[in-house]
């Protein structure tokens, strides 16, 4: 799938949710699921530091394909970690340089990506962009 | 004596437009005051006032507009020197705030300490209390020492004594911890540090707000404190230092307001207190201050004690009743700030999911990183109570936090 026919499945996914409970619950059990990053990458070199919570993001190519895992301390950020990996994982690294996040604003978590938020994943996104960089330029 | 019927607490709500406000779609809970305090409308009504009627530079103009602001400005230094007992009104110096009024005395110590000098802070201390006096010694060559904190999260008083020796040039002490609501024995420190020739600095921000100071039965060196947690606005704070303290130190900026004569070969400092307020002052902010000290003495600060420990006591009760709940800190000898974690759960998530029923905690280190490295933990989830909250809202609180417990678990 492209990221952009995998943002619009998110978007569908949420649209189904009339409260934030429902919501919010969905983004934990999502965080419950989200598949832990090796615990060699759980390490201060993968860190990303809020100054909330913390993030720890890894990637690795294959197939001319960034693969990204990552793990948070708190439940709320791996959601919301789970479903940016949703859209930027196993993508091609100019798609993933290319992409934007505007569909968080759709799904009513535009909060979490606030840069004053301090919970690291604006930061974490940044990183995810880097990663991409770094491959894209291994590709030419 | 005050007591608490005194409290009408539904009327005093109703001098805060602020908790008139839905967040979230829910009535605004606000828990947290140990963080701003909200302002009341008799306060806001000053500032108002302010602007749209004598708004003017103060202390050298010969127009009626700036006369009546010196005037005004000034009477509120009278309010806050009578409130804190301080001899004279030119021993307060109008700031910007705590960290203004602590960096004004650190800088103003720079030239006096030397290498083998030793400065004391305390493990209770907030990041601002503990940054500027790091950089004081890194300037002069002094030693930084820290009194250690208990498993209880009170200073430890008998590593106190042992730290002090005629070395010790200054102390530096928070009245209260903003994190775990600790009150801690300032006479008793300040008592000590004097013994051996030491000045000592206190941290007042958070204990301002509930109870009453006097500066000089605690025979204090320096006290400092921020306006915005005591139903003032922010961007003013107050700075007590005794006279001849403020004699002895250098001047901390340069600029109008603290000169008496300027020539380019030499300038003189103008009296106490202008020689520490250069440049203009935050005007309308320090009159503000002023009608919100003349606010909370209307209420009467004995009587806004006793309700918050009331609250306290209750919102602790229902805390430990529920399963996983740890607090920190002291049982008892504190504030109403209630500093906690729920076993197994992320203080952020509960922040967050608290905030979607309009419920308004801080979490994290509360800048005070040092208190969470000693219990070993990211952060915790802080409810401060302020005399406007109600037993209502705790329950409101409670019933929240299991809610966000139910889902998270």
């Amino acid at each position: 799938m492209t990221i952009e026919e995998i943002k619009a499945d998110i978007v569908d996914e949420f649209s189904m949710f009339d409260n934030w409970e429902d919501r919010y619950q969905y983004m934990i059990d999502l965080g419950k699921t989200l598949p832990l990053i090796a615990p060699e990458y759980k390490t201060d070199d993968h860190i990303i530091k809020g100054c909330q919570s913390k993030v720890w993001v890894h990637a690795d190519m294959e197939d001319d394909k960034v693969a990204f895992t990552a793990d948070s301390d708190a439940i709320i950020t791996k959601g919301i970690i789970a479903i940016l990996i949703r859209v930027f994982s196993n993508q091609h690294p100019t798609d993933i340089i290319e992409a934007d996040t505007d569909f968080i604003d759709e799904i009513g978590l535009k909060e979490h990506l606030s840069p004053t938020r301090a919970n690291g994943l604006v930061s974490m996104i940044k990183q995810l962009k880097m990663y991409a960089i770094a491959y894209q330029t291994q590709l030419n | 004596m005050k007591t608490v019927e005194l409290l009408d607490v539904e009327k005093i709500r109703k001098d805060f437009p602020i908790l008139k406000r839905e967040v979230n779609g829910r009535p605004l809970v606000y828990l947290d005051n140990a963080a701003t305090s909200q302002t009341p409308q008799q306060v806001i009504n000053v500032i108002v006032d302010y602007y749209s009627n004598y708004n003017a530079n103060i202390h050298r103009g010969v127009h009626s507009l700036s006369q009546e602001a010196t005037d005004a400005y000034e009477l509120a230094r009278q309010k806050i020197q009578k409130h804190f007992n301080a001899n004279k009104s030119h021993e307060i110096i109008f700031t910007s705030g705590t960290t203004h009024g602590i960096n004004l005395i650190a800088n103003g110590f720079s030239n006096r300490l030397k290498a083998g000098d030793e400065v004391i802070v305390s493990a209770l201390e907030h990041h601002s209390n503990i940054v500027p006096w790091q950089m004081l010694c890194e300037r002069s060559g002094a030693n930084l020492k820290v009194i250690p904190m208990t498993q209880a999260g009170e200073l430890d008083m008998e590593a106190y004594g042992k730290l002090l020796n005629t070395n010790t040039k200054l102390v530096f002490v928070n009245h209260i911890s903003n994190a775990l609501g600790t009150i801690n024995p300032v006479a008793e420190i300040i008592n000590m540090a004097h013994e051996v020739g030491a000045a000592v600095l206190v941290d007042g921000a958070q204990s301002v707000p509930h109870m009453n100071i006097d500066v000089q039965k605690l025979d204090a060196d320096f006290y400092v404190c921020s306006a915005h947690k005591i139903c003032g606005p922010t961007g003013i704070g107050m700075l007590y230092a005794k006279e001849s303290w403020l004699l002895e130190l250098p001047p901390y900026q340069g600029g109008g307001e603290m000169i008496s004569e300027v020539t380019f070969e030499k300038t003189t400092y103008a009296d106490l207190p202008h020689k520490f307020e250069a440049g203009t002052p935050n005007v309308c902010g320090g009159i503000a201050f002023g009608a919100a000290i003349d606010y909370m003495n209307a209420i009467g600060l004995e009587a806004i004690s006793s309700y918050e420990q009331e609250l306290l006591d209750y919102a602790t009760q229902e805390l430990n009743s529920l399963d996983g709940v740890v607090i920190y800190g002291p049982d008892k000898n504190k504030t109403s700030v209630i500093s906690f974690n729920v076993e197994n759960i992320h203080p952020y998530d509960v922040g967050t999911l608290l905030d979607k029923m309009g419920i308004a905690v801080r979490t994290g280190h509360h800048c005070a990183q040092p208190i969470m490295d000693f219990y070993q933990i990211p952060g915790t989830i802080r409810a401060s109570f302020m005399f406007y909250n109600t037993k209502d809202e705790v329950d409101t609180f409670i019933s929240g936090l299991k809610k966000a417990i139910l889902m998270l678990s």
